[in-house]
């Protein structure tokens, strides 16, 4: 009897653990085409899962499934997936070996901390094509950077948030950030937004709180509660993954503007608009290339670095909480930045009046202390977002904690 | 700081919170006392309140009700008390692997179901009957006390209902001759048995009750996330394991466990709000702005480690541990 007991709580316990690792780690379980039919194998390392409905890594996973489609490639049978990869090594170092096993060409890596295992991976593998989401290190032949121009897509955003803030008679907006001015890439997305609100309502604060972590959903929530209750903000915008900051704005009755994906699906009640990004641009551009001219992958994609004018960013289509001017402002701005003819950062300032109707005059844009960057009609420091020397926020910013 | 914000506002708010995101600990710490004090140790809080949590809440959606929600997390959560139970009080299997092995499948199972729902995950907002019943509740007259009022007498149903589980547990351990007999089975199976008291059959009940209280917990969580699934996040976030901690600084007492969800609870408000309240009060309270953020995040589990040394040090004069806990009861081995 005790032993039969006994091989009972074995064979128990051997399916929890089996659940358990099966949530932990999800290979796709792709593995009887192993490259032996020869077609070009892509591969892709998620941070988190795979099976995401919103988020980073849904974005990036949505991005590479749309590129393969409209590529005519399958991504049943050429896509190779490691997800729940934590920015350790090690694992990274698994990751990548397990999808170079598979045969993969090119392989996708979407997090920041994925950067020294790809570097270093990329030096094993010459003949696989390294491609790194966020990061600054590349090399001449197999191993490039990807990212873009937010920023532009948050000023649009912000533009939206400045008329529902006039409209709403509340010169108080909130912003839940991962990190401030640690990061060019939080820094930059939160002085944009601030400037494309200004814009509009030049009396209007931005609040922000910084989370100091990139993925926190009940740490999310909490500091939209408090930036509703504590500094009665009135339109809640966000750099973080989930939907938490929206569904908080809704059940206070106040607004938001959402990030990576169009949020009026959590939010239909307070969503105004989001930054997102079409990540299939890229992802078409690189499987593209590395499938037909993989020795030409560095000349012809390279670094890549879009924005508005590559259809890389945008804003989801605006709700119908946003006042009806706020579209034609939008439009204008987008297409000075689409042409060129203007940038976020620069010595020019924009203004909307209650119409849409755009004026523009030189304006120094100057830190929250009182420090001047650009001189009024100088030059954008956008290369500021890039090289990550932009590390202040501009005038009309107070960071709450 | 905008100057039309009154700072006494802000105290208010803080206390609300705090109260909001300790709950789910009482929870969560209530049914590990009451497993504890008959004898077994549950690491499978964590795997429980994520049962509980996420049949609870599939349940309460789908009939628009949250008693059927409660009473789901509660059954389904005492069933994974009875597995638990199954194997640690018959099969006589070891409490930890057995507990640990509840986490990972509890857990697991909670992104199983949600991944396997994907588009048809119910939203929380839809369930008009069910967010109506999660309102809160103004205690007639205690609410309208200034500062505290709103921040401890105006909450949900679910608040309330875990100060009253707590307070009922205490008196059911403490002044009751059925709780002196579970008790008793906690200190020492072999003398209760030869009184008579069916040892096996106390010890399952009050494994699925424990249980039971962890899964509505759980479910409590879900509701304060708004019930949106991420394949990446649990709602439960590792707060059964501080549960389990803090049992010890409750010194196994459903009463005090309601102070240490609190303090605990303050540790982790602080965490979030101490921005704010140095902005507030910059005269008293600036020099927590200096301090950096990650000692704050760390703070919590600071205070844990504290505690459970302490414990440790003053061990036996005052330590209300069950001495037969974590041992299984072999009638034939007595």
């Amino acid at each position: 009897m005790k032993k039969l007991l006994t091989r009972l709580l074995g064979v128990a316990l051997a399916i929890g653990m089996c659940l358990g690792a099966v949530s932990c780690s999800n290979t796709s379980d792709k593995t009887e085409n192993n490259g032996s039919d020869g077609s070009f194998k892509v591969g892709a390392i998620y941070i988190n899962s795979q099976n995401d409905t919103s988020g980073y890594t849904f974005a990036h996973h949505n991005g590479i499934t749309k590129a393969m489609d409209s590529l005519g490639m399958s991504t049943k049978d050429d896509l190779f997936i490691v997800d729940n990869v934590p920015e350790d090594d090690e694992k990274v170092k698994a990751a990548i070996d397990t999808l170079a096993g598979k045969g993969c060409n090119i392989i996708f890596g979407i997090s920041f901390g994925y950067i020294n295992a790809f570097d270093e991976a990329a030096k094993e593998y010459p003949d696989i094509i390294f491609s790194h989401a966020t990061g600054y290190l590349s090399n001449d032949t197999n191993f490039n950077n990807y990212f873009g121009r937010i920023y532009q897509a948050r000023y649009l955003a912000g533009i939206a948030a400045g008329y529902k803030s006039v409209e709403l008679g509340n010169n108080n907006v909130g912003y839940v950030s991962a990190w401030g001015t640690e990061y060019a890439e939080t820094c930059s997305g939160i002085n944009a937004f601030t400037l494309g609100v200004q814009s509009v309502n030049p009396d209007a604060t931005v609040h922000v709180y910084e989370l100091q972590t990139w993925g926190d959903n009940e740490k999310e929530r909490q500091a939209a509660q408090i930036l509703i209750d504590t500094y009665d903000c009135c339109v809640i915008a966000q750099h973080c993954d989930s939907a938490q900051p929206q569904l908080v704005a809704a059940e206070k009755g106040v607004f938001g503007c959402g990030y990576n994906s169009d949020m009026s699906v959590d939010a239909p009640d307070a969503h105004l608009t989001a930054p997102v990004w079409n990540w299939n641009v890229y992802y078409q551009l690189a499987i593209e290339t590395a499938k037909n001219t993989p020795a030409d992958f560095m000349s012809k994609v390279g670094n890549y670095y879009g924005g508005l004018s590559e259809g890389f960013v945008d804003i989801s289509p605006l709700s119908d909480k946003v006042p009806a001017a706020a579209s034609t402002a939008i439009d204008t701005a987008r297409e000075y930045m689409v042409n060129g003819k203007w940038d976020v950062f620069s010595g020019v300032a924009l203004t909307f009046d209650a119409n849409g109707a755009c004026t523009s005059e030189d304006k120094a844009l100057k830190t929250n202390d009182g420090q001047e960057i650009v001189a009024a009609g100088g030059a954008s420091v956008d290369d500021g977002v890039i090289t990550g020397s932009m590390n202040y926020f501009v005038e009309g910013v107070v960071q709450e904690q | 700081m905008p100057d039309s914000v009154n700072t006494l506002d802000i105290i208010t708010q803080f206390l609300f919170y705090l109260v909001v995101y300790s709950i789910p600990l009482l929870y969560g710490t209530c049914g590990e006392i009451t497993i504890e004090k008959s004898g077994s140790l549950n690491l499978g809080v964590e795997g429980t309140m994520a049962i509980g949590a996420i049949f609870g809440y599939l349940a309460g959606c789908a009939a628009d009700n949250l008693f059927a929600g409660v009473i789901v997390a509660f059954v389904t959560a005492a069933l994974t008390g009875a597995v638990f139970a199954l194997f640690t009080v018959t099969f006589q299997a070891n409490q930890n692997v057995t507990g640990l092995t509840i986490t990972t499948f509890g857990v697991a199972l909670y992104y199983f179901m949600g991944n396997a729902l994907g588009e048809k995950w119910p939203v929380f907002v839809n369930s008009k009957k069910l967010v109506g019943s999660l309102e809160s509740i103004n205690i007639p007259g205690l609410s309208k006390i200034p500062v505290i009022g709103k921040a401890f007498f105006s909450h949900n149903i679910l608040v309330y209902l875990g100060i009253l589980m707590a307070v009922l547990l205490w008196v059911y351990f403490e002044k009751t001759r059925q709780g002196m007999r579970v008790r008793a089975i906690g200190e020492n199976p072999g003398a209760a048995d030869s009184l008579g008291i069916k040892v096996n059959l106390n010890k399952y009940l009050h494994i699925m009750l424990g249980s039971g209280i962890m899964g509505i917990g759980g479910l409590y969580m879900g509701f304060n996330m708004s019930g949106t699934f991420e394949g990446s996040n649990c709602w439960i976030n590792g707060y059964g394991w501080i549960a389990i901690a803090l049992v010890i600084f409750a010194n196994w007492n459903p009463a005090k466990a309601i102070l240490g969800t609190f303090v605990f609870g303050f540790f982790k408000t602080l965490a979030v709000y101490y921005g704010t309240l140095a902005g507030s009060f910059p005269n008293a309270l600036g020099w927590l702005g200096k301090i950096p953020s990650h000692f704050f995040a760390a703070l919590p589990f600071i205070i844990t480690l504290v505690i459970l040394i302490a414990d440790s040090v003053r061990k036996n004069k005052h330590s209300n541990e069950p001495a037969a806990i974590g041992i299984n009861y072999y009638r034939e081995d007595r």
